[in-house]
């Protein structure tokens, strides 16, 4: 088993250690530690995490609600700063970075949010747009050139000059994941992609997934309750509960845990799959 | 904790929160004026601002002005043919406009109309996530949404300002000369001679001054719907904070009204 992971300090990693970076990880949480609350009302809710997302490949980030899920995505985006402990990006250490190196680490991202976080005064086509209007040098006619064949291939032509509150949430989900892929990211975020969409809208977003991480080659962290759908996207699986990290390869080390509350997951959550190999053990 | 240490831990945890909240829309403020002097210029954000805030605010502004100075001649001429001086009535109805209720009125009433609005489209974003999704996109979400909104509040409401000290100071003429049969050249004569140039610029001060601190509110609050103490979450966060901004944004231009009148006068 890789995880009941390995605890590393934030000792470990002097400031400016020598990280190359195609041998280093995408992400790495060392030590992180996150409380919410107010003063006298705090709980923590990441006690001391470590634990790595290889490059290039897929991360599942998986737990009950209110385990710090999508906490873990807004820490390593910078848009909330842990208690203590590190996250670097690229070796890049996200807690420490002034406003303007953490807005260009930004540009490495593309995020699908929960709720697609599509922008309400804007139609489909300038959501999409925004980023290569704001971030890159491309004319007009370009923009549209390279939108048209998004909307192509996320089966959304014909709806450009919608607004959000005109689209279903499975076509919400699919303007949120154009317009963040539309700069090539090396890291992509996603949290909750499927949720509230129907079976075969969750198979397509998958196909989609899986077509555009072939063609970009980015490294991926997938927050989600599809369990266990997601899992058979995942590269490695990280279980949250009660502040505490569980690092799996695959769902087979997940069934072998001895861990008590690993095996009541896996028992509620991977079904029949869960029964037949217990009862062969 | 005992009994008696509860009130002081509240008093404490109470000035904590002040003092953390106050640190907060600093920054937001000083991050907003930034927003001004970094490219690149917003022009069609700042337009469509300008068009809400001031165009928008036209009516509204109007109809208080032309009430407000109608009511001004009533009663100034009531008060004033009681001493026989019926003749200041120009010079009070354009000196009360002026210095006090055109930019008090204006700003009230588009804190009211323009700063909920810009609470709740702000807070809005805030809790859907979508000031987040800005700044994931490496957007300046000051520059972006922010700064358009404190440039085009502090152009338009001085100018609504003088179109109110305009419109009052016609609704004062018609009940005072053209209803009450006060000497049109007396209204006129005497507002010609009291007001000066400083009363003028201590009305458009108030009126700048009013703006800014009305559109730093508005919008402050709405970006911080989620980190203010009370507001609960969700729909009912941005309707508490919207509520909250228009009466501190009311507040202060009444607490900042005394103040600059007796710095200023």
């Amino acid at each position: 088993m890789v995880a009941e992971t390995e605890k590393k300090s934030v000792k470990d990693y002097p400031e400016g250690a020598d990280r190359g970076a195609e041998s280093t990880p995408a992400v790495e949480f060392i030590d992180v530690v996150k409380y919410f609350g107010e003063w006298g009302q705090r709980h923590r809710v990441l006690h001391g995490v470590s634990y790595s997302v290889p490059r290039g490949k897929t991360t599942v980030i998986a737990g009950g609600s209110g385990q710090g899920k999508s906490v873990t995505l807004k820490l390593v985006l910078g848009l909330l700063k842990p208690d203590s402990g590190r996250i670097l990006v690229d070796g890049q250490d996200v807690t420490r970075l002034g406003r303007k190196k953490l807005r260009n680490l930004r540009m490495k991202f593309g995020v699908l949010f929960q709720g697609a976080a599509l922008f309400d005064s804007l139609s489909v086509f300038e959501n999409i747009a925004l980023p290569l209007r704001e971030r890159t040098r491309l004319t007009e006619q370009e923009i549209e050139e390279r939108i048209a064949a998004t909307l192509e291939t996320l089966e959304l032509t014909g709806h450009e000059k919608k607004f959000p509150a005109q689209l279903s949430g499975g076509m919400q989900k699919r303007v949120g994941l154009a317009r963040a892929l539309q700069l090539d990211p090396e890291i992509v975020l996603f949290d909750e992609p499927t949720t509230g969409l129907d079976p075969v809208m969750t198979r397509e977003i998958y196909d989609l997934f899986r077509r555009t991480q072939e063609r970009l080659g980015y490294t991926a962290i997938i927050v989600s309750h599809d369990i266990p759908k997601v899992f058979d996207l995942a590269d490695q699986i990280v279980l949250l509960n009660k502040g505490e990290v569980d690092v799996f390869t695959d769902v087979a080390q997940i069934k072998d845990s001895k861990k008590p509350y690993i095996r009541e997951f896996a028992e509620m959550t991977l079904g029949d799959l869960f029964s037949a190999d217990s009862k062969k053990g | 904790m005992t009994f008696w240490a509860k009130p002081f831990f509240y008093l404490g945890d109470n000035c904590l929160y002040l003092l953390a909240d106050l640190g907060r829309m600093g920054m937001f403020l000083f991050a907003a004026l930034a927003g001004l002097f970094k490219r690149p210029f917003r022009g069609k954000e700042f337009l469509k601002q300008l068009h809400f805030i001031g165009a928008g605010s036209i009516v509204v502004v109007f109809f208080t002005a032309l009430s407000s100075g109608m009511v001004l001649g009533l009663q100034g001429v009531y008060t004033l043919q009681k001493f026989g001086a019926d003749g200041m009535l120009g010079s009070g109805v354009a000196l009360t406009l002026i210095m006090e209720l055109g930019p008090i009125l204006t700003a009230l009433m588009v804190a009211g109309r323009a700063g909920s609005a810009m609470c709740a489209e702000i807070g809005i974003m805030r809790i859907s996530e979508q000031i987040d999704a800005l700044e994931c996109m490496a957007i300046d979400p000051f520059r972006y949404l922010i700064t358009p909104k404190f440039l085009a509040a502090i152009i338009s409401v001085p100018l609504l300002t003088a179109m109110f000290d305009v419109v009052g100071i016609y609704g004062g003429y018609l009940t005072g000369v053209k209803l009450m049969g006060v000497s049109s050249g007396s209204f006129f004569n005497g507002m010609m001679n009291s007001v000066s140039n400083h009363d003028i610029q201590l009305g458009l001060i108030k009126s700048f001054v009013f703006a800014f601190l009305l559109v730093w509110i508005s919008t402050g609050r709405g970006y911080f719907v989620l980190q203010i103490r009370g507001a609960g979450f969700g729909a009912e966060s941005v309707s508490k904070v919207t509520t909250q901004a228009v009466v501190l944004s009311s507040i202060s231009v009444l607490i900042f009204d005394y103040l600059l009148t007796a710095v200023l006068l």
